[in-house]
């Protein structure tokens, strides 16, 4: 029997580069899900180090921390440093909910200049930049999945998904990836 | 695909983020426990279903995640109008 356990990450070893695109897992990072009513959002902000956004499909980043506005009272935190974002929310007065979602998401790396074209293979939203800024973030569908995107970069992708998703959404990718020709 | 306003998101999104939820505004009786067992049952279980305007709750379950309310036309599939959860029912007709 074995004595020790070793923690594998869901995506290990998995990555894709083809032409005009490819994908990779993104690092660990602390992320929580955060709801809170308008009246606390400058408390929220302050502790967090930057402004929760409060318009639709809008994310706000600082260093290696990011807000994602998911709903008109919910946000997606997500901090790649693995800053402690519960400590700094259980500091934090005004009335708010925030649960440690750091293991229940992981993210994968979207990129390269057929991007559009593999996320709309599963996903039906219009990515157009001209629809779907950088910076733009949203909780939508890909395929059977749930998935927050997040666009980082013209031709650059953040998909978060649940970790118990994420063979389905990377092997959705991977298969787009090699057929999507543009 | 069919494109649905969020009044929440501000914007048309795909009809798969959207999950329907009943018909809308039905108030549930202040007095439940007084109520006859004829009168909870028009309350609970009896619905218009009309051929033509419906007013139907919808869920933004795939994005924003908000109930809101949203008025369609059941022979064409139209939505006529969405609107936020609380608003009251617009004057709109039905396209028949």
């Amino acid at each position: 029997m074995a004595e020790t356990a070793r923690r594998t990450f869901a995506l290990e070893g998995r990555s894709y580069d083809g032409d005009g695109i490819s994908l990779a897992p993104a690092g660990p990072a602390s992320r929580i899900s955060l709801r809170a009513p308008a009246e606390s959002l400058a408390a929220l902000s302050e502790a967090l180090g930057l402004d929760l956004p409060v318009r639709p499909k809008a994310s706000a980043r600082k260093n290696a921390r990011a807000a994602l506005w998911l709903g008109p009272d919910e946000w997606l935190v997500i901090d790649e440093g693995g800053a402690d974002l519960m400590a700094i929310c259980a500091r934090v007065a005004a009335l708010h909910s925030a649960v440690d979602i750091s293991h229940r998401n992981l993210a994968i790396l979207v990129s390269g200049r057929r991007v559009e074209d593999v996320l709309n293979a599963a996903c039906p939203q219009d990515l157009s930049v001209a629809r779907f800024p950088v910076g733009a973030a949203s909780r939508t569908v890909f395929g059977k999945a749930e998935i927050v995107l997040w666009r980082i970069g013209e031709d650059a992708f953040h998909v978060e998904c649940w970790r118990s998703f994420a063979d389905y959404v990377f092997g959705l990718l991977d298969a787009a990836g090699r057929e999507a020709v543009r | 695909m069919l494109l649905i306003h969020c009044p929440y998101c501000e914007e048309e999104r795909p009809e798969a983020e959207f999950r329907h939820a009943g018909e809308a505004h039905i108030a549930r009786p202040q007095n439940i426990a007084e109520i006859s067992d004829e009168e909870f049952e028009r309350y609970f279980f009896i619905r218009s279903n009309p051929k033509g305007l419906v007013f139907e709750r919808w869920r933004h379950i795939h994005g924003c995640a908000r109930f809101f309310n949203a008025a369609r036309d059941t022979v064409s599939d139209r939505f006529l109008k969405t609107y936020k959860a609380g608003e009251p029912k617009p004057a709109l007709d039905g396209e028949g």
